[in-house]
C-alpha cells in the first residue's frame, strides 16, 4: 500500500512555491514599510538610548543610593535592601557595572511597556467573554513560539537595534499581566459587585473602587512574572543587538569561557532575585488589610 | 392602614434562553418541574403580587430555591423581570433608563447582603461612606454623615479598622450604616442576619426594630427563619417555588396557615410569643380583676394570671372591657398542631 507508506503531502515543488511566496511577499511589505514602521518606533528608541545613558553614566554611589531606596519602598524589609546594596556592590566589583545598567534599562521600559499594554487588554478581557476566547489562543502562541521564530520577521521589519530586542522581550514577557489581570478581575466577589451596583455604581465606579482595588494582589502577582519573564529574555535580545549582561554571556557560550558565563549568569540571577522579592513584598503589603486580628 | 411604597404585580421570572414564551405556559399551568422537564427553563418567580406598605417592615420568607433573593433582586433591578410591574411611589421601575435608574439606585433604595459584601480594602468609615462616594457628596460631608451611622450602629472607636478586622456581627453592622447613610426611604434585606450566629442574630434584630421606631424606613427583608419573620415583620409574604402562598400579619399566618406548607413551616414555632390576648379571648367578662391591654402576648399574660392566681381576665382596647381570656384558651393556643406527643401523656 503506497498510500501508507508516503505521506500524501504537498509536492516538493509547490512547497518550495509556497515557502518563497510567502518570504517575498513579506520581504516586499517590509520594504515598502520598514522604513515607517521603524519611524513610527522612533520616540520609543530615542528615549532606549536616553534612558540607558542616564543609568550608565550616573555616578555608581548614586545609582546605588536609588536602588537601595526603591527597594525600601518597595519592599521595607532592612534585609533585602542590604542585600542588593551588596549585589549591586559585588556586581560592579567584577567589573559588569555598565551591562547590568544597560539591562536595568531594558527590563524597566519592557515592564512598564507591558504593564501599560497588559492591564487594559487583561480588563477588556474580563469584560467579554468573547475577547477572552480570541485573545486566550494569541497569548499560548506568544508563548510557547520559540522565540526565534519571531525574532525573524522583527528583524527583517527592523533590523537589529533596541526596539526589536523591547518587542521580542514584550512578545514573551506580556501573557502573564494579561492573563492575570484577567483571572483577578474574573474572581472579584460577586456580591461585592452587586454591593457597588444596588449603591448606582456606574462602570468607571464598579471599574477604580471596586474591581481593580480587589484584583490587585492577581495584577500584582502579574506584574512579578512579566519581570521575571523579561530578565529570561535578556541572553536572547542581546542576540539582536541589545547591550547588557546577555552580550557576554553570548561570547561565553561561543567561545567557552566558563567563568565569564558564570559571572555574568549570576548578575542576571541577582537581579532577578532582587526584582522578585521586591516585587513581591510589595504586593503582600498591598494585601495586608485582608489580614484579620481585632482592634490592629 | 398605611399608603403602598412598593407594589408589584404580576412579577414573573422564567430562567433560561427564551423566558418570555414561556410566561403564557406558565399562566396555563405549567409548573416549575415541568417547565424545567419540557422546556428546559427555571421558573423563579411566578405571579408575584405584593403591596408593601410604606414604613413597615414586610418579611419575605421562603426555603433555599424558593425565589426570594431573586424576587428582592427585582426591587432594584439587578435581575430584570421576565414580565411583570414594580412600581415604588406609583412610578414604574422598569421603565427607568440605565441613568435614572442609577439615580434610583443611589437615592431611593439601598440594601444590605448576606454576606455582608464589603470593600475589603477600605476602612469603616470609608465603607459606610460608599454610597455617599458614589452619590459624589464631597469628603468632609461623607466622613461627617458616616460618623454618624458607625454611632448609631454602635461602632464608634472602628472607624480606621478594616472590614477582615471584625467580627460578623460587627462587619454587618457596617453594611446596615453603609445602607442606612444613603437615606433611601427603602432598604433591602436579602438574608441579612442568616450568616450570622443566633445570639448574634437577635442583637441585629433589636438593633434594626430599634432603628427603625425612630426612622421608619421602609424594610425589605428576606429570610428562610420563621422566628426571625414573627419577630421583626409588620407583614409576612411567604413563598414557594416563586409563588405566594399566602401573605398577612404574623398572628394572621400562626392562627390560620393557608396549606400544609405554611403548617408545616410554623409547627415548631413559639406560639406565645406571636399570639396576642385578643386572639384567644371570648365575648363575655370576667371578675378576677386582672386586666391586660389587647397587644399583650402569651408568654407575658400566662405567668401574670398565674401569679395572680386567676384563670381569667379581661382584655381592654382604649379603656373599654372587650373580652375575656381563659388560662385554658390560651394554654390551647399555644399547643402545637397534630402533635405526636400524645403517647407520652398518660391519663390517671
Amino acid at each position: 500500500m503506497e498510500l501508507f507508506d508516503d505521506f500524501p503531502s504537498m509536492g516538493r515543488k509547490d512547497l518550495v512555491d509556497l515557502k518563497k511566496g510567502i518570504d517575498f511577499a513579506f520581504r516586499d511589505f517590509s520594504r515598502d514599510n520598514g522604513e515607517a514602521i521603524e519611524g513610527f518606533f522612533d520616540p520609543l528608541m530615542y528615549f532606549m538610548v536616553w534612558f540607558e545613558k542616564l543609568l550608565m553614566a550616573a555616578p555608581w554611589p548614586i545609582m546605588i543610593l536609588i536602588f537601595a531606596i526603591l527597594a525600601w519602598l518597595g519592599a521595607r524589609s532592612i534585609g533585602i535592601v542590604i542585600g542588593t546594596i551588596v549585589s549591586f556592590l559585588a556586581i560592579g566589583y567584577f567589573g559588569m557595572w555598565e551591562d547590568t545598567m544597560a539591562t536595568v534599562a531594558i527590563i524597566s521600559v519592557a515592564t512598564f511597556l507591558c504593564i501599560g499594554l497588559g492591564i487594559p487588554l487583561g480588563i477588556l478581557m474580563s469584560r467579554s467573554n468573547r475577547v477572552q476566547a480570541t485573545v486566550t489562543p494569541v497569548l499560548d502562541i506568544m508563548q510557547t513560539i520559540p522565540s526565534f521564530v519571531y525574532l525573524i520577521p522583527v528583524v527583517m521589519l527592523l533590523g537589529i537595534g533596541k526596539v526589536p530586542g523591547l518587542i521580542a522581550v514584550c512578545i514573551y514577557a506580556l501573557p502573564p499581566i494579561v492573563r492575570l489581570t484577567n483571572l483577578g478581575i474574573r474572581l472579584v466577589d460577586k456580591e461585592v459587585l452587586e454591593a457597588a451596583e444596588s449603591f448606582g455604581s456606574n462602570y468607571r465606579q464598579k471599574l477604580f473602587d471596586v474591581q481593580i482595588p480587589l484584583a490587585l494582589p492577581n495584577i500584582f502577582a502579574g506584574v512579578n512574572q512579566t519581570i521575571m519573564m523579561a530578565l529570561a529574555m535578556v541572553v536572547i535580545a542581546s542576540m539582536i543587538g541589545v547591550k547588557g549582561l546577555g552580550v557576554p554571556v553570548l561570547r561565553a557560550v561561543s567561545n567557552q569561557y566558563l567563568a565569564l558565563g558564570l559571572m555574568n549568569g549570576l548578575a542576571i540571577v541577582a537581579l532577578a532575585v532582587i526584582f522578585d522579592r521586591v516585587s513581591q513584598e510589595y504586593g503582600k503589603r498591598l494585601q495586608k488589610h485582608r489580614q484579620g486580628g481585632h482592634g490592629v | 392602614m398605611s399608603d403602598v411604597k412598593v407594589s408589584i404585580k404580576n412579577l414573573y421570572k422564567i430562567f433560561g434562553p427564551n423566558g418570555g414564551a414561556m410566561v403564557s405556559k406558565v399562566e396555563n399551568g405549567a409548573t416549575k418541574t415541568s417547565l424545567q422537564a419540557e422546556h428546559k427553563h427555571v421558573l423563579g418567580l411566578n405571579n408575584v403580587n405584593i403591596d408593601i406598605p410604606a414604613r413597615r417592615i414586610q418579611v419575605i420568607m421562603g426555603l433555599s430555591g424558593s425565589g426570594k433573593s431573586t424576587l428582592i433582586r427585582h426591587l432594584n433591578r439587578l435581575i430584570e423581570p421576565t414580565s411583570g410591574e414594580i412600581l415604588v411611589d406609583g412610578e414604574d421601575v422598569l421603565a427607568m433608563s440605565a441613568e435614572e435608574l442609577r439615580n434610583f439606585r443611589r437615592n431611593r433604595m439601598s440594601m444590605v447582603f448576606q454576606k455582608f459584601a464589603l470593600l475589603p480594602h477600605r476602612t469603616v468609615i470609608d465603607n459606610v461612606g460608599y454610597g455617599l462616594k458614589i452619590k459624589g457628596v464631597d469628603k468632609a460631608e461623607m466622613n461627617e454623615r458616616s460618623q454618624k451611622w458607625i454611632d448609631r450602629v454602635g461602632l464608634a472607636g472602628f472607624e480606621n479598622n478594616y472590614p477582615a478586622q471584625l467580627s460578623g456581627g460587627m462587619q454587618q453592622r457596617v453594611g446596615l450604616a453603609r445602607a442606612l447613610a444613603t437615606d433611601a426611604e427603602i432598604l433591602l434585606m436579602d438574608e441579612a442576619f442568616s450568616a450570622l450566629d443566633p445570639l448574634i442574630r437577635n442583637d441585629m434584630q433589636d438593633i434594626l426594630l430599634d432603628l427603625q421606631e425612630e426612622l421608619h424606613k421602609t424594610i425589605i427583608f428576606i429570610t428562610h427563619d420563621l422566628d426571625e419573620a414573627l419577630n421583626i415583620g409588620d407583614n409576612i409574604v411567604i413563598l414557594r417555588d416563586g409563588a405566594v402562598i399566602q401573605q398577612g400579619s404574623p398572628q394572621e399566618i400562626v392562627l390560620d396557615p393557608a396549606d400544609d406548607y405554611v403548617r408545616d413551616f410554623i409547627k415548631d414555632i413559639n406560639r406565645a410569643r406571636v399570639l396576642d390576648v385578643s386572639a384567644v379571648m371570648e365575648a363575655s367578662s370576667s371578675d378576677s380583676g386582672l386586666e391586660f391591654a389587647s397587644t399583650v402576648i402569651l408568654e407575658d399574660a400566662m405567668p401574670a394570671m398565674v401569679k395572680a392566681d386567676v384563670t381569667h381576665a379581661n382584655v381592654m382596647r382604649d379603656g373599654e372591657v372587650i373580652g375575656k381570656v381563659t388560662l385554658a384558651a390560651m394554654i390551647g393556643a399555644i399547643a402545637r398542631p397534630e402533635s405526636n406527643d400524645e403517647e407520652q401523656v398518660t391519663y390517671r
